[in-house]
């Protein structure tokens, strides 16, 4: 039977992390629907018809769903359940909430964050924190999955498949959008699908030291830029910027920690990059054990030499 | 039952202010700072001997509950947790940081959240909580599904990884960690809340209320007298250890480092 995919878009344009799960649709194989849900999406409607690999986009354009809340979220992917017998979404913010909500009212488990598809009913996922990894079975008769998109490469933007309109059921108007304070983030690229970032930890010390040595670093790579928790606990960042078990999960090509010790749960978010590279002070701290290059040096130091010498 | 009297009779000096009771799950996991160790037969983690305590979101979701309640806001604060007869030590914890009473609903079977869900359903059930706060994810299976399982059985609102709740007659505001920054949803009550990081920093529990905790009731029930079907939905065929990196060299400049991420891993 076919597959339902949950796109990851913002409003304005559709995720990466939905091409990432569009390959991971593809391991599973099935004809892949992509749900388009939201408030004025034509266009990212558009841009999700490109996906190679994708039969259908299911477009629902309605106001109720703009700010894409779980409740009224769930009440439409369960009004398009039943033609599926998979239903997947890159684990985002959005995903991870209304996911599980799908899942319970389909009366089946859900297996969360899939970093391998070994069959079509078999799934590798991390647990605690990404120190061990389970292979699971389900038995349910529908498969609700999230995808950790970073174990996934994007599906290509070569496809022309046909948009549908599907109608969006009434919201049960159980919570309500109040505000949003976003895109912290502004002219860099997504954390979840840059090529390069650079993180920073506590040893920052403020939010203008953060500024001040990092941010020129990222800007002259053009990389996302990352924190450790101890940096967002301690106000350096803002909670979009965490890396980590409980924040975001990167892969980057290239990940420059900056004066983070490497705790497990940070290692958690990052260890999957393919070239790492840790400058502390502390020669003792754990992220050298998973760097592949190590700087044993002042980063207020080495970071500005850092930028002076890119282009 | 004193003290519930208390605060009930407090309430109606507020007038139509909605004072709530608050229902907190709680679930006893290796604690944060364990290394664990896969088993070598690949069966699973190797839980003997490691030092468990309350998975750290649900104790932000208890302290939240008990700030709550100090702040007038709650009549009670009811904390469960569905697990061993070991649970019990970390009902005690979120007694002596000042909870009212634990539920324990024993079982030795590694529960699904769906199946945890569905007990915590039965519980609301009985209990009508306003409000029920789950911490967003379990930190030993980081499944991140209990809260909006149960949320959704109950037909309830959900508001997911708050950083911060405001509670006004029958409407709660919360602040949610979303990928792209923050957002704020009104929810309707009764809903339920998953905690994250930030909502709050967890009390230690003190001496005297340590003590005052063993004093505490703990109903204790058994998974069986809900009715529902447990069983796992899940077939774990393996676990194993993640493939792991190896450190790599010591650079002693930045001119050595810009040199190697361009020459020898060409990444920049």
């Amino acid at each position: 039977m076919a597959i339902l995919l949950l796109a990851e878009h913002d409003g304005v344009a559709l995720s990466e992390q939905t091409a990432r799960a569009t390959s991971a649709a593809q391991k599973i194989g099935g004809d892949i629907h992509v749900l388009v849900a939201g408030g004025g999406v034509s266009g990212i409607a558009g841009a999700a018809a490109k996906l190679a690999g994708v039969a259908k986009v299911l477009m629902a354009d309605d106001p109720s769903l703009k700010n894409q809340l779980s409740e009224p979220l769930a009440v439409l992917m369960i009004s398009l359940a039943g033609n599926y017998d998979t239903i997947i979404a890159p684990a985002t913010a959005t995903a991870k909430s209304v996911m599980p909500r799908v899942a319970a009212l389909l009366d089946v488990a859900q297996v969360s964050e899939i970093i391998e598809v070994v069959s079509s009913d078999t799934f590798k996922r991390p647990i605690y924190a990404g120190n061990a990894i389970q292979t699971v079975q389900t038995r349910d008769a529908k498969r609700v999955l999230t995808v950790r998109a970073a174990s996934f490469p994007a599906a290509e933007f070569t496809n022309s498949a046909p948009v549908e309109i599907v109608a969006a059921p009434a919201d049960p108007g159980l919570s309500t959008f109040v505000s949003a304070a976003l895109a912290t983030n502004i002219g860099r690229p997504d954390l979840t699908a840059a090529k390069i970032v650079v993180s920073g930890g506590r040893a920052l010390g403020s939010a203008e030291k953060f500024k001040d040595v990092i941010l020129p670093v990222a800007e002259k790579l053009g990389a996302a830029v990352g924190a450790s928790r101890a940096a967002v606990d301690s106000g350096y960042a803002p909670n979009d910027w965490q890396v980590g078990q409980t924040g975001k999960i990167v892969a980057p090509d290239l990940y420059i920690a900056c004066g983070i010790s490497g705790a497990i749960q940070h290692l958690a978010g990052m260890k999957d990059s393919k070239i790492i590279v840790a400058i502390n002070k502390d020669p003792d701290a754990p992220i050298f054990q998973v760097a592949d290059y190590g700087l044993v040096a002042d980063l207020f130091e080495v970071l500005p030499e850092f930028a002076d010498a890119l282009p | 039952m004193l003290a519930i009297f208390a605060t009930s009779s407090k309430s109606c000096a507020k007038g139509i202010e909605r004072v709530m009771k608050i229902l907190v799950p709680v679930k006893r996991v290796v604690d944060a700072n364990v290394k664990i160790r896969v088993k070598p037969d690949h069966s699973g983690v190797d839980l003997a001997n490691v030092k468990m305590t309350m998975n750290p979101f649900d104790e932000i979701s208890v302290e939240e509950a008990i700030r709550f309640k100090e702040a007038g806001k709650a009549k009670e604060v009811v904390v469960v947790s569905i697990g061993p007869g070991k649970s019990e030590e970390t009902l005690r914890s979120a007694l002596a940081m000042g909870a009212d009473r634990a539920i324990l609903i024993e079982t030795e079977e590694q529960l699904e959240p769906l199946a945890v869900a569905k007990i915590l359903k039965g519980i609301a059930s009985t209990e009508k909580p306003d409000l029920i706060i789950v911490g967003k994810q379990a930190i030993d299976d980081d499944c991140n599904q209990t809260g909006q399982m149960l949320s959704a059985l109950l037909g309830w609102a959900q508001a997911t990884f708050a950083s911060k709740i405001e509670v006004e007659a029958d409407r709660a505001k919360i602040t949610r960690e979303v990928d792209g920054g923050l957002q704020t949803v009104e929810l309707r009550l009764p809903a339920v809340v998953t905690s994250d990081l930030r909502l709050n920093e967890p009390r230690y529990a003190s001496l005297p209320s340590i003590m005052k905790a063993k004093k505490k009731p703990i109903e204790k029930k058994t998974s069986a007298e809900f009715g529902i079907d447990i069983s796992p939905r899940l077939t774990i065929l393996k676990t194993e250890e993640p493939e792991s990196r190896k450190a790599g060299v010591r650079v002693q400049s930045t001119v050595e480092l810009l040199d190697k991420l361009k020459s020898e891993a060409r990444v920049i």
